[in-house]
């Protein structure tokens, strides 16, 4: 039909009908913009004057703008840098930490030529299969290794999971070429430097993709510092954020600044409704700002050594 | 290469060749345990040290006599746990909404794929991958902000604006009714989830090749029947392994979903408490050290037997999608 009529393209197949592609495309418009607009609302809340919230509701369209709710977070800013600062600290490290370790645990199950390599696999799969539940888990680590109200505690639970040692045993097995390994052997390189130099250079888009999605298991985790940490001092923003909203006292009671602006000011209402909204504006912040450059090794990460296809 | 050597060469006594093969692989490999100690030592702490401490599930915890000289109770522990309606409600709710959850996102993903793979501009459905995968990427803190901001009882965009325009005059205390849920965690769980299986499932559309559709449009075949009768047919393999390996995790809940988004409501429980937040509950919050280790051990050991068999069954499927 057209195709026959039309012009010189690459064959693609029939193509749906016009009144389909524009139904389709109507269809995601809206589904994207459910997408946003929630992001959108608690964004432009926190910019919202406090009273015309408790009047009138949440709404994209306030009457009256002021930056209170910032105002009042930037007071107490010493709290929210220090759990930002635990956040990151943990994330960088973490996944550091976690890359190195679960590569070199990859590297010699992937080798064929190692005997027992099959027992490695199956003592890192097993953890998948089976796992101890939380009871035992939290009483490891609160009363056999004293971790709690640590650093430690948010880092470690995190650095070895199973799945992404599979991954990368997988892309080593498939993308590195034997005969690499076996000329570097022949020129004398112990397992070490055939690691650090054939291995890791040639497995950047899996170090890449599983380091991305480490990276975001650390940062968006809250688990950790709601079971092991209670001084305040060792929570991460998520953490922060979490009980900002669940607690309305947590705030109040948590921040110098508010004591100080009370003692000045009996009367002040701390805005909550609107200093919430401005707490997860800045916990969200970065991951969306982020996004649209890295976006793309998440979605490789995900399906690289996974599905066929 | 050894074996010539040794038949070419005069007879040697046993120990000593055993001793020096027993040498060669210590020289060639023991840098490989090396390389794997971190690891093992965190598995050692994180994983396998812990399973030990599933026989609390059969003690009466005292902690001043400490775990291991507390008194053994058998399956007391158990016994409480199953004859309080807890357990069965606890299992209930977990077994359904994951089932929900498995079949959404099998019928919404796919859908989606396809609908991304039949758009004609390439531009536009890029876009619109991008913002559809964006949820995948919050926390489940940022995800109950999101849901405050609607169902918030008072000021909420729900109860104050978009029932007011369908004429619905009361408004919903939705924190405390618990049997809307059942309808708000599927609905916010695919939201946050459906990018990643999309995202799947469109990789399976792509690699389907070209010439089956060729061959459909050649003998007249419309888009609608090439769909039916082509793509899904070939994505089957991808939709079982993946729903199979949802089904092998169906005993376990999304902490953070069920945990966070509810804001941990007790009102609203009766469908919103799992297995996991059951746990976290009696152990953390209530101190009930004994029922909540049985319901851990209950969970790991079923949860165990489940994501075997479907590991089992997706090996028979396509060997290189199985754990093992």
């Amino acid at each position: 039909m057209s195709e026959m009529t039309g012009k010189i393209k690459a064959f693609r197949g029939s193509e749906i009908s016009r009144p389909a592609d524009v139904a389709i495309n109507v269809f995601f418009t809206i589904y994207t913009i459910l997408c946003i607009f929630p992001l959108l609302l608690v964004l432009v809340v926190s910019f919202s004057d406090e009273k015309t919230v408790l009047v009138n509701g949440y709404s994209l369209f306030p009457s009256q703008l002021n930056l209170a709710a910032y105002d009042f977070l930037l007071n107490d800013w010493a709290n929210v840098v220090r759990s930002y600062g635990i956040s990151v600290f943990v994330t960088l490290a973490g996944t550091i930490a976690s890359l190195a370790m679960m590569a070199l645990y990859a590297y010699p199950i992937s080798r064929r030529d190692f005997k027992h390599r099959g027992i490695f696999s199956f003592i890192m799969v097993f953890t998948i299969l089976y796992n101890a539940g939380l009871v035992p888990f939290y009483i490891m680590y609160t009363q056999y290794l004293h971790l709690q109200n640590t650093v430690w505690a948010l880092m470690i639970p995190y650095l070895i999971q199973a799945f992404f040692v599979l991954v990368m045993r997988t892309f080593f097995t498939n993308s590195v070429p034997v005969e690499l390994l076996e000329s570097a052997k022949i020129d004398g390189a112990g397992e070490w430097r055939i690691f650090a130099q054939v291995v890791l250079p040639l497995s950047l888009p899996v170090l890449a993709s599983v380091g991305l999605l480490c990276t975001l298991n650390y940062w968006n985790d809250w688990f950790m510092s709601m079971l092991f940490v209670n001084d305040n001092v060792h929570v991460n923003i998520q953490y922060r954020m979490y009980k900002a909203l669940q607690d309305l006292q947590y705030l109040s009671s948590n921040s110098t600044a508010y004591a100080a602006i009370l003692a000045q000011n009996p009367n002040f209402q701390m805005p909550s409704e609107t200093v919430r909204m401005a707490m997860a504006v800045i916990g969200i912040g970065p991951i969306v700002f982020a996004y649209p450059f890295f976006q793309r090794f998440f979605i490789r990460g995900l399906t690289v050594g996974a599905v066929k296809g | 290469m050894d074996q010539v050597m040794h038949a070419a060469a005069p007879p040697v006594p046993q120990p000593k060749r055993r001793h020096r093969q027993n040498q060669g692989y210590w020289r060639r490999f023991g840098v490989f345990y090396l390389m794997m100690a971190p690891a093992l030592i965190v598995l050692l702490l994180n994983n396998y040290l812990p399973m030990i401490g599933s026989v609390i599930a059969f003690k009466n915890v005292n902690y001043q006599v400490g775990i291991w000289k507390s008194p053994w109770v058998g399956f007391e522990n158990f016994q409480y746990l199953f004859n309080a309606s807890d357990a069965w409600r606890i299992t209930r709710n977990t077994i359904l909404y994951n089932a929900v959850f498995i079949v959404l996102n099998m019928a919404v993903g796919v859908a989606f794929a396809l609908m991304f793979n039949a758009m004609r501009s390439r531009r536009a459905a890029k876009f619109h991958q991008t913002m559809m995968f964006l949820p995948y990427f919050l926390s489940w803190v940022i995800i109950t902000y999101l849901v405050y901001g609607f169902l918030n009882p008072e000021i909420g965009m729900l109860n104050k604006t978009i029932l007011p325009w369908f004429g619905v005059e009361r408004t919903i205390d939705w924190y405390t009714e618990p049997k809307w849920w059942t309808v708000i965690l599927p609905i916010v769980n695919t939201w946050k989830g459906i990018g990643y299986y999309a995202v799947f499932y469109l990789a399976a559309i792509i690699g389907i090749d070209q010439e089956y559709y060729e061959a459909a449009t050649l003998d007249g075949a419309s888009k609608w029947r090439q769909i039916w009768t082509i793509t899904i047919p070939l994505i089957r393999p991808v939709i079982i392994v993946l729903t199979l390996l949802q089904i092998g995790r169906i005993f376990y809940a999304d902490f953070g979903l069920f945990y966070q988004v509810t804001r941990n409501a007790g009102s609203l429980y009766d469908t919103t408490l799992v297995i996991d937040t059951y746990v976290y509950q009696g152990f953390i919050v209530t101190g009930d050290v004994g029922m909540s280790s049985a319901a851990g051990l209950y969970q790991a050991v079923i949860g165990f037997v489940l994501v075997l068999c479907s590991n089992l069954i997706i090996r028979r499927i396509s060997k290189e999608d199985a754990l093992f």
